[in-house]
């Protein structure tokens, strides 16, 4: 499995005039750096910049590179830059495995039985024409991973990902979130306020 | 998001907005230009060379000229405010009930009905000899003839009034309930309620001031159309005198060519009795908010919470009732062969009306037809682009979009006479396609302000999670955001085709009667006056917009019967 | 200058396509010509279509054309006459000398008087039509002229139509014979009349017959209007309309839109007496289904002012020879005689018996009279129409007075 790397060289954003943060960082495939701070901070207006979508009104400086390739010119679709949000976010209009066909490079050929391999990798053999609603919470999650894996991302974005599931839940799917990102060996950023998240990451932690 | 390559769909895309302005701009200011020079006296080919205000002078002196505009401004008020308090009584009242959701469902196609059908409908069931006379004669009066009343075509229009406030009612509700969500209307209530307010005060006391802002453009477009409109006064209104409206069509028609002067001076007045309007109304909007202010200030919990509800509900359920029931008259009235007075149905039946029209049915339906389809697929695809292009640049479009509305603000007598002689001088036949870009004009503001909101609404993380999955612009466009958004965009096509159904003067202006629609059809066959068949072709009129709402309802729910995340987003 | 260029254009290009282009060509009395550059044309033929008889009839013909001489017809239905003109004068106005969009258009009195004043008519054509010599110009003189100008071939004539009275004979037993009489009626039945208002067509010439009947001397209303003179001549006719309006139905706060209101207001029961212009409005009604069979209709006993209505060719047509083609058939026999069937217009016919065939006049013959035929001595004295003038002074000065109360 090759490695990824994403370097932060020298992040500055701004909104207004007033700096919100500023970032070094260094990232190895297979680490998780989780970067907590109060609200308002930056946060996510860190991750909006590494994905692509920045707001206009924000001003920020600074590169980022991901395996030795800059991104900073790129559009978010080349990137290659995956991101997992709050919610599941599986589109409701798709199936289940329209949903994971979705992610998968248009040059694939044997679609179908990618899905059906990634459906099976999490236990959920024959869901591909199921309706996303019906999924339970836990469910929803790990095919939102499995998404986010099979568009074959360098590295991931965790926007706060496990704040809306219970407790129970979070175990579970923190485990094999991370799980899934070593095993690929990709380098990911996480933003948090849980302290427990960051534990469980085992990476650097940056404190805002 | 910034480094889209400059492909020309691209490029067709960032130039969207400016090209849809210009469309929708030019053509108005032409024609005002070509309608304000014959105003002062200048039009070559009737002898008007030199600038002159005489055909001013000659207008003011017009008999019940002050009377007329008298009315066009009262109308032009009195339909925003009764509706507008209506609307707002009701969504009060009924928030978060099932009432609102039955009134979501009603709204679309009590909108289907073109304004002049419904005209019909009201005047049909309220005239002397109309239903509602025939069925409670003479049981409850004793009348044996109908009764020498002026109700339809009062003095003071009153009657114009009613039909207008009661066919703006499910727009405006519309409107307000598709502007709704973007302000949370239940966490207001909530925290008002929590305070002790009653819930009908608390909508009122929170939601009303952050909602009007949202709706005020619609609101401006019915009091321009309440002041302007010729269809429904030449229906309801007073005849003895006429509303500017109409006075200034008689006087383009006019046999004696000098008054396409006087013609011209009129329709300026008219744009003038618009704008003052709207001035007014902007006054009333200052009144209200400082009355609002002083109400809320006063901190009342309780008083007058269920003659508040009662009202709107009572008011927006008149509405309703009166419009299904004038579709009933028109039904009736359709296959009733003699019918004397009082009789409650007709004496006689007979499909002779019926027959006759769907035996001429064939070229006006085809046009109407093919006008609205295609009018609606260039204006979709146009609202699609310009909102498109302002996602794509990541930040809300300027202020010179306001500018999409300027058709739907100037009345449109006064610009209409002007396009003709330009598309004259280009040798532009008038054909179909002219007309097709004739309702253009009046069909993309309506779109817009259908479409622009579900689509500034849409979740934008959707489309951020389609990029950081790989997919290009295009892709995100084709398999993201336009399936999500196919139930608001149906939605803003039915409207766009019942708009475009219910155009008279553009239809048979430029296309110089050659180009028959079923509205065409129906208003000259009411100079005609014959009941049956004018409730015919009424009813011809309101059926394909009835059909475009059922499909923007039911399409959704058919491609979504396995979706049920496809539900809320409707 | 675009104008000119167009103009040059225009021509080179018929010229190289040798189609048929503009009125110096066309020689109306060279009829084997005319029907040969007819055929295939389509004509735009701009007529009101408030009634739906005179539409269907209008369709009929139309098929006739088809099948007789390969011309199609297209109704365009306009809500008044003077759409058609405003057209016209659109066009001129823009310099569009060739491809105009009205091929005949029907009219009558003032809008003819503008459309022939302006220039905006081909012409002459109308006396070259084979079927012109049936309606005996010599012996019928209103053939010649509408509302006193000369037509001198401008255009064809059509239909003819008297001002008749129409009453329910169930709510009233012996109708009124004259304005005084009918004023004398409305005093004693208030709310059972109306007329419409003028500048509708049927209202203004209810006017200019009360007029005819209340004038001192009649002479001056064939001669154009002396302004200084117009008060005087007309004082009675006004002295009438204040007695009479508080009478009428809505008392005089509100009048119809036209003759098919007044149609419908008599089926309703609001109005027992009521104008038309066509003899046979009651049989129509009836076989319509819009009038109880009790109704009948009459002339006043001073006479009734009569008019032929036209058809015209304005100077831009594209297809003046299948309007051309189209204004003969009207004035055929055969077309004449459907529309005189009640079951179709019921309207008066053009045509002078003396100068038709035999069997041509069995068609007229052949036709059952309805209910509430006037036999053509019923129809009594037809009185011409006043000088234009008239109608449109009497118009204004009845918006001035009754216009805005």
């Amino acid at each position: 499995m090759n490695e990824h790397h994403l370097q932060l060289d020298n992040i500055r954003i701004s909104l207004e005039g007033r700096q919100l943060l500023v970032l070094d960082a260094e990232i190895r495939g297979g680490e998780v750096l989780t970067v907590m701070g109060p609200s308002g901070v930056g946060k996510s207006s860190l991750l909006a910049y590494l994905a692509g979508f920045l707001a206009p009104a924000f001003e920020a400086t600074g590169l980022v590179r991901l395996d030795g390739v800059q991104l900073n010119d790129l559009p978010a679709e080349q990137r290659h830059v995956g991101l997992l949000f709050q919610d599941a976010l599986l589109f409701p209009h798709l199936s289940v495995g329209g949903n994971l066909r979705f992610a998968l490079p248009a040059a694939t050929f044997d679609k179908a039985a990618r899905v059906e391999q990634a459906l099976a990798s999490i236990g959920l053999e024959g869901f591909a024409m199921r309706d996303p609603e019906t999924l339970s919470g836990g469910q929803r999650s790990r095919v939102a991973l499995q998404r986010l894996l099979l568009s074959e991302p360098r590295a991931v974005l965790l926007d706060e990902p496990f704040s809306r599931l219970d407790t129970h839940l979070r175990r579970e799917v923190r485990e094999f979130v991370f799980a899934g990102l070593k095993v690929a060996g990709l380098p990911a950023i996480m933003v948090t306020h849980d302290a427990e998240d960051a534990e469980a990451a085992g990476g650097r932690v940056i404190q805002l | 998001m910034a480094h889209a390559k400059a492909r020309p769909s691209n490029l067709a895309i960032r130039l969207a907005p400016s090209l849809v302005l210009f469309v929708l701009v030019a053509p108005v200011v032409l024609g005002l230009v070509l309608t304000l020079l014959p105003a002062f006296g200048y039009l070559p080919v009737l002898g008007g060379e030199q600038l002159t205000l005489a055909y001013f002078a000659q207008l003011f002196a017009i008999p019940g000229l002050a009377h007329s505009v008298t009315v066009s401004l009262m109308a032009g008020l009195l339909t925003p405010l009764c509706a507008l308090s209506l609307v707002l009584l009701f969504l009060a009242g009924a928030a978060g009930t099932r009432l609102e959701l039955w009134m979501r469902r009603l709204v679309a196609p009590l909108l289907a009905i073109p304004h002049a059908a419904a005209a019909f409908g009201l005047a049909f069931l309220i005239a002397p000899s109309g239903l509602f006379m025939r069925l409670i004669s003479p049981e409850l009066n004793g009348l044996i003839s109908p009764p020498d009343v002026l109700v339809v075509n009062d003095y003071w229009g009153l009657t114009m009034s009613l039909g207008l406030i009661i066919k703006e009612i499910p727009f405006l509700l519309l409107m307000a309930l598709a502007a709704l969500p973007q302000i949370q209307p239940e966490k207001r209530v909530a925290i008002a309620r929590s305070l002790g307010y009653r819930p009908c005060r608390a909508w009122l006391m929170t939601v009303v001031p952050a909602l009007y802002p949202l709706i005020r453009l619609p609101v401006y477009a019915v009091i321009a159309f309440a002041s302007a409109t010729v269809d429904v006064s030449l229906i309801l209104g007073p005849n003895l005198p006429y509303t500017l409206s109409v006075m200034v069509l008689q006087w383009f028609n006019d046999p004696d060519l000098s008054y396409r002067f006087v013609a011209a001076a009129g329709a300026l007045l008219q744009l003038g009795v618009t704008l003052v309007a709207l001035l007014l109304w902007r006054l009333i909007e200052e009144l209200g908010a400082w009355l609002g202010r002083r109400w809320i200030s006063r901190g009342e919990r309780r008083t007058g919470e269920a003659s508040l509800r009662i009202t709107g509900q009572v008011g927006v359920g008149l509405a309703v009732l009166i419009s299904v029931g004038g579709v009933f008259a028109l039904l009736i009235n359709s296959f009733a062969g003699f019918w004397r007075f009082p009789d409650n149905l007709p004496g006689a039946w007979t499909t002779q009306a019926w027959s006759r029209a769907l035996g001429e049915i064939g070229l006006p339906l085809a046009n109407t037809l093919l006008i609205a389809l295609v009018s609606t697929v260039l204006a979709i695809v146009m609202v699609i682009a310009v909102l498109e292009s302002e996602q794509r640049a990541g930040k809300r479009l300027s202020p010179s979009m306001l500018l999409l509305y300027l058709p739907l603000l100037v009345p449109q007598i006064a610009f209409l006479f002007g396009l003709i002689v330009a598309t004259e001088f280009l040798r532009w036949a008038p054909d179909i396609k002219l007309v097709i870009f004739a309702h253009l004009i009046f069909v993309l503001p309506y779109t817009f302000l259908t479409l622009a909101e579900a689509y500034r609404r849409l979740d934008p993380r959707w489309s951020q999670l389609a990029a950081t999955l790989g997919a290009s612009p295009w892709c995100i466009f084709w398999r993201v955001r336009l399936p999500l958004l196919l139930a608001p965009c149906l939605t803003a096509a039915a409207i766009a085709i019942a708009v475009s159904v219910s155009q008279y003067l553009a239809t048979q202006l430029i296309g110089a009667g050659r180009v028959p629609s079923l509205t065409t059809e129906a208003v000259a066959l009411a100079s005609g006056g014959s009941r049956g068949i004018v409730a015919v072709w009424a009813l011809l009129q309101a059926l394909i917009p009835m059909l475009g709402f059922a499909l923007a309802l039911f399409l959704p729910r058919l491609l979504w019967r396995n979706r049920r995340g496809m539900r809320g987003l409707n | 200058m675009k104008a000119v260029i167009s103009a040059l254009l225009a021509s080179l290009l018929s010229c190289l396509l040798a189609l048929p282009t503009s009125a110096a060509t066309l020689e109306p009395a060279n009829w084997e010509q005319v029907l040969s550059e007819a055929r295939g044309q389509t004509v735009y033929f701009d007529a009101w279509a408030g009634d739906p008889q005179i539409n269907s009839y209008i369709a009929w013909a139309g098929q006739q054309l088809e099948s007789r001489y390969g011309v199609t017809v297209t109704h365009v239905k306009l809500s008044d006459t003077a759409e058609g003109v405003s057209r016209v004068l659109a066009e001129k106005l823009a310099g569009n000398q060739q491809e105009g969009t009205v091929d005949l258009l029907w009219v009558n009195g003032e809008n003819f008087a503008t459309m022939k004043g302006n220039g905006l008519l081909f012409g002459p054509w109308a006396e070259q039509l084979p079927n012109f010599a049936l309606v005996d110009a010599d012996g019928h003189p209103e053939m010649r002229e509408d509302f006193t100008i000369a037509v001198e071939g401008y255009e064809a004539p059509w239909t003819r139509s008297q001002l008749v009275f129409f009453y329910d004979s169930a709510t009233l037993d012996s109708p009124p014979r004259s304005m005084r009489e009918i004023l004398q009626w409305a005093q004693a039945n208030p709310g059972q009349f109306t007329y419409p208002r003028p500048p509708v067509f049927l209202g203004s010439t209810f006017l200019k017959q009360a007029l005819l009947e209340l004038a001192v001397d009649s002479a001056p209303l064939y001669r154009p209007v002396v302004p200084a003179q117009f008060a005087s001549i007309t004082a009675p006719l006004w002295d009438f309309l204040d007695a009479l309006h508080p009478q009428l139905l809505r008392a005089g706060r509100s009048f119809p839109a036209g003759g098919t209101e007044l149609r419908r207001m008599m089926g309703d029961g609001e109005i027992s007496l009521a104008v038309s212009f066509s003899p046979s409005e009651a049989n129509s009604g009836i076989a319509a289904g819009e009038l109880p069979l009790t109704v009948r209709s009459y002339v006043l006993s001073g006479g009734s002012i009569g008019n032929v209505s036209f058809l015209a060719i304005p100077f831009n047509a594209q297809a003046k020879a299948g309007a051309m083609v189209l204004a003969n058939f009207l004035l055929s026999a055969q077309a004449q005689a459907h529309a005189y069937d009640p079951q179709v217009m019921g309207s008066a016919t053009v045509l002078s018996m003396a100068q038709l065939s035999t069997s041509e006049r069995a068609l007229f013959e052949a036709i059952e009279p309805g209910p509430a035929t006037l036999t053509p001595d019923a129809l009594g004295n037809t009185l011409r129409e006043p000088h234009p003038d008239w109608m449109d002074a009497l118009e204004r000065a009845w918006i001035e007075r009754y216009g805005a109360r």
